[in-house]
Order: C-alpha cells, then sequence, then structure tokens
C-alpha cells in the first residue's frame, strides 16, 4: 500500500511539475503576479510529493518488500539497514529517482531563498526547473518504474552489487548529484534571463552562490568517490580516467570556469554572454553526464546498472534541453549588451585566461571520452583513448592554469600591474621552488620534473598565503593593525585562499605518490617479512570468518620500525554469496598523510599467497586538498555579500533603463 | 628535446604502474621489467572494461602480459612489441592510440581548441573597444543629451 502511495505521489507529481512548468512563464509574459507566484508553491508542492513517493521506496527497501520488483533486485534481507537505505540509489530506478528529489529539491530552495529575486526572473527560473521535472518525471515512469511489484512474491532478493555494498555509496551518489542537479539551477536562472532578455551584474550576483554551492558538493562528490575507488577496488588507483569519472570531471571543469566567470560579471559586469553560455554548458554536461552513466553507451568499470533501451529517452530529453538552450541562447544573446572594458593584464584577463584554459580542458576531455563512440558510430573502427591519452594532455593544458593562478587575486580590476604581482609572489615562488627541492631531496629519487610539480603546488598554496599577506598589509603596517585587517577581510577572500591553497595540495598529493610511490608483489608464507616505505610488514597468516551475507578470508599483518610493532591490519578478499562474487577488502594503515595499502592476491600452490604491498607517500593530500577546496565553498557561501543578496535598490534603476529601452 | 621534455611529463603524469603482476611473471633483469611495466599500462585488458593489461588480473591480461615479456626478452625495441600486439589484437587494444588519418582530431583537439579560444579572444578583445569607445552618439541619443542639458539649464533658472 505504502508502495502504491509513493508511486500516486509520483504521477501526482508529474502533474504539477505540468502546471508549474506552463502557467507561470504565461504570468511573466502577461506580467500576472498571481500566475507568477504559483511557481512558488509549486515548486514546494513538486518537492513534498517526489519525496514522498522516494520515502515510500525507501521503506520499501528497509522493509525488505521483495514483492517490489526493483527491491528483489537489488537488495537482500541480510544486508545491514545502512547498507539497504543506500541500495535504494545503487541502481538505475533509484538513481533516477534521487536525481529527481535532488532538482525538485533545489526548485524549493529556490522559492524559499529566492524572496528578493524579480518575480518575473524567479517565475520563468522555476518554470524551467519544472521543465526538467517533468522529463525526468515521465522518463522515470516510462521506462523506469521503481514501483513495479511482482507476483508471485520471491522469498529472498538477488543482492546488491557487493562493489557498492560500501558505506561510500551512501555517501558519493547523493554528493555527486547535489552537484551535478546543483547546476540546474544556474542553467534555469540563464534560460529565464534570455527569456526575460535582461541580464545584468544582480544576475550574476543570485546566481553565484547556487553555483558555488554545487560546485562545492561537486567537488566533494568526484573526491569521495575517487577515495572509494582507491579502497575498494584494490589496486590503489584514484583516478582511472574512466567515462564515468570523465563526465563528472566535465561538468566540475566548466562549473570552476562559470564560478570564475561570474565573479567578473557581478563585479564588473563584463564576460555576461559568456556566463550565460557556461551556466548552459554546464549543465549540459550534467545532462550528458547521466546520459553517459544510464544509458551504458560506454563500456567501464562503472557500467554496474545499465540499459541500452533507455538511452534513447534520455539522449531525447538531452537533445531537447541542449538543443532548445542553445537554440534560445543564439536566439536571444545578441540582445544583450557588452558591458565593462579592461585591459588583458588585470584580474578580469586572469579570470578570461583561466576559462580559457578550463574550457579548453574541458573540451579535450569531452572529445577523448566521446571520440571512440564517435569513432565507431562511424566507421565501425575500435579504438581506445585511456589514461596515458589524457595524462598527456590534460596535464600539459594544466600546467600553465598551475602557474597563472596565485597571479589572479594580485591583480587589480581593471587595469592590473604583472611586474607587481610578479614581485609580490617572487617570495612565494621562491619559497616554493625551495620547498619543492627541499622536498625532493629528502626524498631522493624520482624523475627530476617531479621538483617542477611539487614547486607548482607549494606555488599555489604560498601563493594563497602571500594573497592574504598582502590584503592584510603585513610589512607595511604593524603587526596588529595587519591582524585586524585580516580578520576584517571579507570572508570570500579567504574562500578564494583556501579554493587555491586546496588545490595546491592535492597537486602536491598527486606528484608525490606518482614519484615516491613504492609497490612490491611478493609470494608470502606465513611468518615473512618485507620491506615497505621504512617499515617490515609481516604475514601472520590466514583465517576465514563470515559477515552477514559473505564469506572472508581475512590475512594478518603486523607492521613495524626498527623493530617496534607500530601498527597491524586485516587484509582480506571476500565472496558475496547471493551474487558469487569476490572482492578486496584492502589493508590500509595510515602514517600521516601517508599510507600503506595491503591487498591479497591469489593463494600458491606451497601454502603461501600473493601479496601486494604499496607505500604510497603523501596520498591523503589529494583528497585533502578536495576537502580544502570545500572549506573554501563553503566560507566563500558564508559571506555576507552572498546571503544578504542584492539590495533592491541596485536592480530597479535597471529595470527601468530596461523598460525604457523597450520604449 | 621537446620530444624528451613531452615524454618525461608524460611518464610523470602517468599513473605509477601498479598491481596485478604476480610474482612468477616477474622478469629477473630489472630494466627489462621496468619497460615491461611501462608498455603494460598502455595495453588494454581487451575483456576488461577500461582497464589496462598492468592492472588487471583477468586470464587474458596476464596471458599478454606474459607476450609482452617474452618479446622483451627476445630482443624486441618498445616499438616493435607494440606492432607485434597491435597486429594480433588490432588499434582498440592501445589506450593510447596512435596519431593517424583517424585519430588526426583526437589528438590535435586541444592545441586546436587553444588556438581557437585565443583567435575568439583576440578578436573580442580587438573589436570591443571601438564598440564601446569610439562609437559617436546617435541622433537619438543627442536629442537626449540635449533634453537633459537643457532641463537641467531651465531648472537653474
Amino acid at each position: 500500500m505504502i508502495v502504491e502511495i509513493g508511486h500516486y505521489a509520483l504521477v501526482l507529481a508529474l502533474a504539477v511539475a505540468l502546471i508549474n512548468s506552463v502557467l507561470p512563464v504565461i504570468g511573466a509574459r502577461r506580467n500576472d503576479a498571481g500566475m507568477m507566484e504559483l511557481a512558488t508553491t509549486g515548486a514546494y508542492a513538486l518537492f513534498v510529493l517526489v519525496l514522498l513517493s522516494f520515502l515510500s521506496l525507501v521503506w520499501a527497501y528497509e522493509a525488505s518488500d521483495f514483492s517490489v520488483k526493483n527491491v528483489w533486485e537489488n537488495s537482500h534481507s541480510a544486508m545491514p539497514a545502512i547498507f539497504r537505505f543506500s541500495a535504494v540509489w545503487g541502481n538505475h530506478e533509484g538513481s533516477m529517482m534521487l536525481w529527481l528529489l535532488i532538482l525538485t529539491f533545489f526548485s524549493a530552495l529556490v522559492a524559499l531563498f529566492g524572496r528578493n529575486l524579480p518575480e518575473s526572473l524567479k517565475a520563468n527560473a522555476l518554470a524551467v526547473q519544472s521543465w526538467m521535472g517533468v522529463a525526468f518525471a515521465l522518463f522515470i515512469l516510462l521506462t523506469s518504474n521503481p514501483f513495479i511489484r511482482l507476483s508471485p512474491v520471491p522469498a529472498e532478493g538477488e543482492d546488491l552489487n557487493p562493489i557498492l555494498q560500501d558505506v561510500g555509496l551512501a555517501i558519493h551518489p547523493p554528493l555527486l548529484y547535489l552537484g551535478y542537479v546543483g547546476f540546474s539551477v544556474s542553467f534555469s536562472f540563464a534560460i529565464a534571463a534570455l527569456l526575460d532578455g535582461r541580464l545584468d551584474a544582480a544576475w550574476a550576483r543570485w546566481v553565484r552562490p547556487w553555483t558555488l554551492a554545487a560546485w562545492t558538493f561537486l567537488t566533494a562528490g568526484i573526491a569521495m568517490g575517487s577515495y572509494w575507488a582507491y579502497y575498494e577496488l584494490g589496486w590503489g588507483g584514484w583516478w582511472f580516467w574512466d567515462p564515468v569519472e570523465n563526465a563528472s570531471l566535465m561538468p566540475w571543469l566548466a562549473g570552476t570556469a562559470l564560478l570564475h566567470s561570474a565573479l567578473v560579471m557581478e563585479k564588473r559586469e563584463a564576460l555576461k554572454i559568456w556566463t550565460v553560455l557556461l551556466s548552459i554548458v554546464t549543465f549540459s554536461l550534467s545532462l550528458l553526464g547521466t546520459f553517459l552513466v544510464r544509458s551504458g553507451v560506454l563500456t567501464s568499470v562503472h557500467s554496474f546498472t545499465t540499459d541500452p533501451t533507455r538511452g534513447v529517452f534520455i539522449l531525447g530529453i538531452l537533445m531537447l534541453f541542449i538543443g532548445g538552450a542553445f537554440a534560445l541562447f543564439a536566439w536571444r544573446a545578441p540582445l544583450l549588451k557588452a558591458g565593462g572594458l579592461f585591459a588583458p593584464i588585470s584580474r578580469e584577463g586572469s579570470l578570461v585566461l583561466n576559462n580559457l584554459i578550463l574550457t579548453v580542458s574541458m573540451g579535450s576531455v569531452l572529445i577523448g571520452t566521446l571520440y571512440p563512440l564517435v569513432l565507431e558510430t562511424l566507421t565501425g573502427e575500435k579504438i581506445s583513448v585511456g589514461a596515458p591519452f589524457f595524462n598527456l594532455t590534460f596535464g600539459l593544458l594544466m600546467v600553465p592554469l598551475l602557474i597563472a593562478v596565485p597571479f589572479g587575486p594580485l591583480l587589480a580590476w581593471k587595469r592590473g600591474d604583472l611586474l607587481g604581482a610578479l614581485q609580490r609572489l617572487y617570495v612565494a615562488a621562491g619559497l616554493a621552488l625551495v620547498a619543492g627541492l627541499v622536498f625532493f631531496y629528502a626524498k631522493n629519487g624520482g624523475p627530476v620534473l617531479a621538483v617542477l610539480g611539487l614547486a607548482a603546488g607549494f606555488f599555489l598554496v604560498f601563493g594563497a598565503l602571500a594573497d592574504l599577506w598582502y590584503r592584510a598589509g603585513f610589512g607595511k603596517v604593524s603587526v596588529s593593525t595587519g591582524w585586524k585587517r585580516l580578520t576584517g577581510l571579507p570572508r570570500s577572500a579567504f574562500g578564494t585562499a583556501l579554493g587555491h591553497a586546496g588545490l595546491g595540495i592535492t597537486v602536491l598529493g598527486i606528484v608525490a605518490v606518482t614519484t615516491f610511490e613504492t609497490e612490491n608483489v611478493v609470494e608470502m608464507t606465513q611468518g615473512q617479512t618485507v620491506q615497505a616505505g621504512g617499515f617490515a610488514v609481516k604475514f601472520d597468516g590466514m583465517r576465514a570468518t563470515k559477515g552477514p551475507n559473505f564469506t572472508e578470508e581475512q590475512g594478518h599483518f603486523s607492521i613495524s620500525r626498527d623493530g617496534v610493532q607500530v601498527a597491524d591490519t586485516w587484509s582480506s578478499k571476500r565472496l558475496y554469496t547471493a551474487r558469487r562474487m569476490p572482492t578486496t577488502e584492502a589493508g590500509i594503515v595510515t602514517f600521516g598523510t601517508s599510507q600503506l595499502y595491503i591487498s591479497l592476491g591469489d593463494p600458491m600452490s606451497n601454502g603461501g599467497i600473493v601479496v601486494r604491498i604499496w607505500w604510497k607517500p603523501y596520498v591523503l593530500l589529494i583528497w585533502g586538498g578536495a576537502l580544502v577546496m570545500m572549506a573554501g565553498g563553503f566560507v566563500s557561501l558564508s559571506d555576507r555579500r552572498l546571503r544578504v543578496g542584492a539590495p533592491a535598490r541596485r536592480a530597479k534603476p535597471v529595470k527601468a533603463y530596461a523598460a525604457e529601452a523597450a520604449e | 628535446m621537446t620530444r624528451a621534455l613531452f615524454l618525461a611529463l608524460c611518464l610523470l603524469l602517468t599513473a605509477s604502474p601498479v598491481l596485478a603482476v604476480n610474482p612468477d611473471e616477474v622478469l629477473s633483469d630489472p630494466a627489462l621489467e621496468a619497460r615491461a611495466r611501462g608498455l603494460s599500462a598502455n595495453l588494454r585488458c581487451m575483456v576488461c572494461q577500461n582497464q589496462s593489461i598492468d592492472d588487471s588480473n583477468a586470464e587474458l591480461a596476464r596471458d599478454l602480459r606474459i607476450l609482452v615479456r617474452e618479446r622483451i626478452v627476445k630482443g624486441d625495441t618498445d616499438e616493435q612489441v607494440i606492432n607485434y600486439v597491435v597486429s594480433r589484437y588490432g588499434e582498440f587494444v592501445l589506450l593510447k592510440p596512435r596519431l593517424s588519418a583517424r585519430t588526426l582530431v583526437l589528438w590535435g583537439a586541444p592545441a586546436a581548441l587553444f588556438v581557437i579560444g585565443l583567435g575568439v579572444l583576440i578578436i573580442f578583445a580587438r573589436r570591443r573597444p571601438s564598440v564601446a569607445g569610439a562609437v559617436p552618439l546617435s541622433d537619438t541619443e543627442k536629442a537626449e543629451l540635449d533634453r537633459l542639458l537643457n532641463r537641467d539649464k531651465t531648472d537653474e533658472s
């Protein structure tokens, strides 16, 4: 019964979304306040209905109601409650429900926080959100309905894919979708602005927090997914340039560009048309990502949950929204007036460079990801584009960006002084180079270019600090005044510094682990010891255990340094009974930001077992940097200027001007 | 020089080979083994999804790893090994496709996009000042200006 209520709620949600797609737009055209106001109520109603529907599905999973086909296919009564919960979105139907839920959640937030938006902009934006709601509700109801019942009712479920039976599944998809779908808000605002034909700095001010929030969540989602793959897949890699990973990286790159161009637009009224285009592109890439993952057109590590027949439907949605948005853009964008001027060497100029590099790398990843697909469709030839290709092209594109990042915040708006910025950064650059060299000689080994990589990472961190240092005026004023000035800086300044420093920390982690990682592949028998990363790893033997829905072979390892035991760990191989599927659970021991990663291989005929031991120095910096970037996002979001929203007096003269121009 | 730099960068940025190599496959000569690992990281495991043979523990990947090592021991250069593997498995086996007429767009894309982007930027930057800075006032604007100026005068009087 509860499941049927959920099903019904979803159908109702479709109906509400349909109404909300049309009436507010008409209201905005006719300047009818009542019809425009409907969008707000509709957004709340839509969210409540979808939430109800989603919760009924959660209930079916928690109650292990195997009469529901979706539950039977993806759950097992022996799974722990947390995995039964996360199993809701560990499959195609459920993850589309999560998509829709987050879409309506963001609509409701826009309705709630958008009180000081111009009525027509808000009505149009919420209507655009509803268009997407209609498309995805229809998609779920017609092709991916999770509420279908089975008869006769099976006694036991078929279990969830074992790789997904991890706390990572509980966190990674919701975060990733909050990011992906969060960009729908900037998309809707862009479409609404194009419909309205009005675009000003205030628009950028409204859009930027939403973009920032989505970007922060996407950063978290990608980092989380990367760490999950690192510890779960058992071979210690943290980025595979898998098409599905690329699908999440592309909106991140475009979103990062958007974040920066919206800044230019808000502060200087320049890059307006470009910002609108980027809003459209960013969300289009999110939709493309959904299509790539959900349709199964790409074979990849992630394609656990695929069904090609649905691809056509999503492709339809994709073409409708992306095609429609670009058509609207081509039609209306020429009407928008170009804004403020700036010299090539200026804050704006540096942000344009940022946008150029980010967009080009996004385009390169896009082409690399889709190329094999397109080539095979056109010529029937199969080629692979894998990690070696992306490492080379993407890596080369990132180098100039990493060097340029610290300069941006130090340049003045409108007309900057590169020499001055250089002078202020030479301390940071010198320190970075020294730090890179010291780090390198301490480690003593690896390719020489690693020094440059490390220096680039340190440069980002020190550059971010230098920015704060000069803003506070340390060195010119007394320490107490400097401190007062520092604490008085807007939070967005700290957000910028944290974001850039976080990027630097991630670069440090990537370069360090790539360069200084060591690997041992050995056959070990009980009592044997292997040296790795300055530690002695002793294999103490195996034991067999049983989990709720799996059997497990565990190996115990003692880790000692200079003859003193410092840690111990279990590394194991599991066999999930329902699906007869093996997984590895690596034994990971953390020392500071470095890790010892122990993974079990095949047993040998002589009673030993193949053991792979990696020493991964500073590997945690990769995700630690992402955490710092996220912190930057949140700190920036808490900036008063973003929270308060644009004051009305700023928006009104523009409106009046637009009205006059229309006459 | 640039080629060497490219190569070094490529080596630097390639995630260290890890994984599924078993102790019984490892060559006794570390230099040859290092070459084998490098080549393996660029070869696709044909039955896996987006994994190199170096990462995969599939049976077929193991066969290919052993094949690569056999060729290296026989004295093949890296290029000869790659050519041999491609002749048996086709271009699909290469994770980094070779430059050819078919992959020209792929390899050219990053540079082309950058040049196009830069070109568009320069065109816009050159056009902008003349539009915003030097365009004379239109008749309506002049009239509007006159009206405002005159109104100020009447206000004063």
